[in-house]
């Protein structure tokens, strides 16, 4: 199984495959993915000195181009495509369909790989995909539970790659418009999500409060950790009461399902978080590598190393992880 | 004359209340019905033979009717409920995700797209038109602008392919692995109880001051306003819209029906304000604004 790492930068890049990452992704700097961040991301004379250096120490390197071209940014989207193409990355990841019918006759040599962002949840869906585009792998969103991953696995007519680590997002991916409805922007048409254009801290006499495009998304109390409001993680009133309404602040680890992942042929293994730094991609890539070393050794059963989880945990949000949707009990 | 639809009905309903609804329906001015269950697999007071029935009465009684599918797809019982949608031969299929693409383009079976499908540009129209697409849905986040200009291209493409506008009721914006209504009752997803059957439109969910965000809806997320483009159907016939959705709610629906039937024979005038159910109106998203704002617009 393949360690897919994200790199914000060049820095992140180089950590990434310092520490064990065989694939990193990265994007450019500008709304054609699905991270776009002030300070983040590439310009292709760095995008050509990471993928150098990637394939220099026998790394891969793809490029996502997932968010959804409108008419007026089509030209835009296409030219990262080719830009993509001219810079030899080793595959592109993709979500519009008009875009992979682009790259599929323009660049036919380039794999492309459907992103997260495609929506694809059934093995039918990824045989349209297969079919139309000849994709070579697709990264399923988070929303499966882990017999739903086996039954889409058993079927796929493509390698799959699922998020292993980072952020939970529990909206099927592709189609959640939450960002766009509350502030103007949303992972599908600006690559966003509750941008950070559109957030307020207020420190008052009720405790510090998160504003997202002025909408209350959490107050905190003394001693409570304030989080980033991404609006879906909120403490929101539904009949009465408060709580986390969507989701709690908690972040995605499957490291105790991964003998279940290599035994249903999953190929990669994504950690979420091109917006971290390079000491947190560090950390999370260098303990996925001794879990994967551990998985591929073959030797007995696989256990989990309490350290593995106790660094995850220390770079979780609120230090709290779950397996999230892979557990169907969840709730 | 711009038509008028009828879309899904995206909350969970008891089997009399819908067929009592389609009943109703029969007889209101909306040249297409879609039908069917888009949100979640366990709601199933309707087999798949009880929307037939639904449908051949709506078929008698003049009106196009569509099968709508489900929009997230997750299990291999999806896939059946999909495949037995994807191989008949009577009616038009709306697809909801790229499974029901693959099945209708697979069975060869002309379709169209909800608003939830991933079309944002003329490229992916063009594709999808030569298999088989036929109308389509203009994403719900997307606005007057990009519509426009897709209309404009698509007709310098030569491509007849009809657009569709959600232009009343709450937007569905999201759907997930989580129900928030189990989660709102403590309940696994899988033993919820159908608490769904409770809230016929929805648990509202507000900020801690009280501001109207969402509905939750079993797995699904809806705008906590109501989209409402009424007045925009005279722009929108300019522009060559050929379809817009209403979304059904279980109380006044007939007089959403009405209000909207004579704005586009232009018998009342389009900036008269509908108020029927509680809920603040919203139109940002038509206005390239955020999707909650409230836009005063040409009125």
């Amino acid at each position: 199984m393949e360690l897919v790492c994200p790199a914000g930068s060049l820095p992140a890049l180089k950590t990434a495959v310092d520490n064990g990452a065989d694939a990193v992704y990265l994007g450019f700097k500008d709304s054609t993915n699905a991270r776009q961040f002030a300070g983040l991301n590439f310009n292709d004379k760095r995008a050509g000195e990471g993928i150098e250096y990637a394939h220099s120490k026998g790394a891969r390197v793809f490029c996502a181009i997932n968010t959804y071209p409108q008419p007026d940014g089509w030209e835009t989207w296409k030219g990262a495509v080719d830009r993509a193409a001219a810079l030899g990355v080793d595959a592109i990841i993709l979500a519009d369909m008009g875009l992979l019918d682009y790259a599929a006759n323009k660049h036919p040599q380039v794999h492309r790989h459907l992103s997260v962002q495609g929506s694809a949840t059934s093995y039918e869906a990824l045989r349209f995909y297969k079919d139309n585009f000849d994709i070579r792998r697709a990264v399923l969103p988070r929303v499966l539970s882990i017999d739903q991953v086996r039954g889409v696995a058993k079927h796929s007519p493509v390698e799959l790659e699922v998020f292993a680590f980072g952020s939970l997002c529990i909206m099927a991916e592709g189609r959640c418009y939450l960002s766009s409805y509350l502030t103007d922007e949303s992972p599908n048409t600006r690559g966003a999500c509750s941008p950070a254009k559109a957030v307020r801290w207020h420190e008052t006499p009720n405790g510090l409060e998160s504003r997202l495009n002025d909408v209350l998304i959490d107050r905190y109390g003394k001693g409570e950790s304030a989080g980033y409001p991404t609006l879906c993680k909120g403490r929101f009133e539904v009949e009465g009461s408060v709580y986390h309404a969507i989701e709690e602040p908690v972040s995605l680890n499957t490291l105790d399902l991964l003998p279940e992942l290599k035994e249903l042929g999953i190929s990669a293994v994504k950690i979420e978080g091109r917006q971290r730094s390079p000491s947190y991609i560090a950390d999370v890539a260098r303990t996925w590598r001794q879990a994967l070393d551990r998985l591929n050794a073959g030797t007995g059963d696989f256990c989990v190393d309490p350290a593995w989880n106790s660094t995850l945990a220390g770079l979780s949000e609120g230090g709290l992880t779950t397996i999230g949707a892979y557990h169907r009990k969840w709730k | 004359m711009m038509k008028l639809s009828l879309g899904p009905i995206l909350w969970f309903w008891s089997k009399q209340t819908v067929f009592d609804f389609y009943a109703n329906a029969a007889e209101w001015p909306v040249d297409t019905v879609y039908l069917g269950e888009t949100v979640c697999s366990r709601r199933r007071e309707l087999k798949l033979a009880d929307w037939f029935e639904i449908a051949s009465v709506l078929k008698e009684s003049g009106k196009q009717v569509v099968l709508s599918t489900q929009t997230l797809i997750e299990s291999e019982a999806d896939l059946r409920a999909l495949r037995r949608i994807c191989s008949q031969q009577d009616y038009l299929v709306e697809a909801n995700d790229q499974s029901a693409l693959r099945l209708a383009t697979q069975n060869k079976l002309p379709f169209v797209t909800g608003p939830s499908m991933n079309l944002y540009n003329t490229a992916t129209l063009k594709l999808l038109a030569k298999q088989g697409l036929k109308g389509w849905s203009l994403p719900v986040e997307l606005g007057r602008e990009t519509l426009q200009q897709l209309i404009v291209e698509l007709k310098n493409e030569g491509l007849d392919l009809p657009a569709e506008v959600f232009a009343w009721g709450f937007l569905p914006l999201a759907w997930s692995s989580r129900c928030f209504t189990a989660r709102h009752y403590n309940l696994p997803k899988d033993n919820c109880e159908f608490r769904c059957l409770q809230h016929p439109d929805g648990m509202e969910l507000r900020s801690r001051e009280s501001q109207e965000l969402f509905r939750l809806n079993g797995i699904s997320t809806l705008s906590g306003s109501r989209y409402d483009l009424m007045r925009e159907i005279p722009d929108m016939e300019k522009m060559g819209v050929a379809t817009v959705r209403l979304s059904p709610e279980h109380q006044g629906m007939a007089e959403v029906v009405r209000r909207y039937d004579q704005v586009r024979r232009g018998e009342a005038p389009a900036a008269d304000p509908l108020q029927l159910v509680e809920a603040p109106p919203c139109n940002g998203y038509w206005y390239g604004k955020p999707g909650m704002d409230l836009v005063d617009g040409q009125a």
